[in-house]
């Protein structure tokens, strides 16, 4: 088995509220995230595909084949646009790493023809980062904090 | 799908490796320049690692609002600007390499309340990385 990684960048804004919450408690919450004007952030997205080699091309996965599902499900959708409006697929949630590596996720899984995705990681900036894996069964970004 | 939060940390610590259950030539053989009495620095990089349900409330596993203060006070405010061998108890009776440093954080770390401490990355150079995970360290 094998794994092969590709990068992406992408910049958007965004800002963390819940409609639920009382003002003082999205402050409380979210803090400056909680700015209604939003914020942005150069996102980088590392994609992982685990599988054998083929024989014929010596590849998992053509890199270029890669490249262009990236853009087409993950830069087309979310390179340069606000996260809180323009992704129909955050719609409803707080567009936080966590939830956007989800998505991606998502997003990504049924594309993979070749291989298996592995790994979808995503840097919000150098210091935080969320990593979404094949682990059990997908909660879809919900679920109670234990 | 498992979703696991990383958050970078940086501090900046000095320490010397050398066993006190050892010879003075065996400590040289073994640490090298590692061994120099006065000891040496790092700016070590810190990851942890959380996972854990995202809550639905919040789209997060753990706030940083949470982990950040609980790494500084259980972690960088004993280790930050500090010599590892005088100065953090454990190491007055362990080698602080990096290994055991990871070890000690994980053990200073795992009673996160929020979510569940999943792994300890330390970076003691770009060239040198270390971690340990809950099952390695259970």
């Amino acid at each position: 088995m094998i794994r092969i990684t590709r990068k992406v960048e992408f910049s958007a804004s965004h800002f963390y509220h819940n409609p639920n919450f009382s003002a003082e408690e999205n402050r409380r919450v979210f803090g400056k995230c909680n700015n209604p004007h939003g914020h942005g952030h150069n996102y980088t997205l590392e994609v992982t595909i685990a599988g054998e080699p083929d024989p014929a091309t010596g590849m998992v996965l053509d890199l270029k084949e890669l490249k262009d599902i990236l853009q087409r499900e993950v830069m087309d959708r979310m390179d340069h646009r606000h996260l809180n409006y323009e992704v129909p697929e955050l719609a409803g949630k707080i567009p936080t790493c966590e939830n956007i590596a989800a998505v991606i996720w998502q997003l990504l899984e049924p594309k993979i023809t070749r291989g298996k995705l592995d790994r979808v990681r995503l840097y919000e900036s150098p210091n935080l980062f969320a990593d979404c894996t094949a682990g059990f069964a997908s909660t879809n970004g919900a679920g109670k904090r234990a | 799908m498992k979703l696991s939060l990383t958050r970078r940390y940086d501090f900046a610590a000095s320490h010397r490796l050398h066993a006190p259950n050892l010879s003075d030539a065996e400590n040289q053989r073994i640490y090298g320049k590692c061994n120099n009495p006065y000891g040496h620095g790092h700016n070590y990089a810190l990851e942890v690692t959380v996972t854990g349900p995202v809550d639905p409330a919040t789209g997060m596993i753990a706030n940083l609002g949470d982990l950040d203060p609980f790494v500084e006070r259980e972690v960088l405010a004993a280790f930050d600007q500090k010599n590892l061998n005088e100065e953090v108890a454990e190491f007055r009776s362990t080698v602080p390499t990096t290994e055991n440093v990871c070890r000690e954080i994980f053990r200073r770390l795992q009673s996160f309340p929020a979510a569940r401490l999943e792994r300890v990355r330390i970076e003691e150079t770009s060239k040198n990385s270390f971690e340990i995970g809950a099952e390695e360290y259970a």
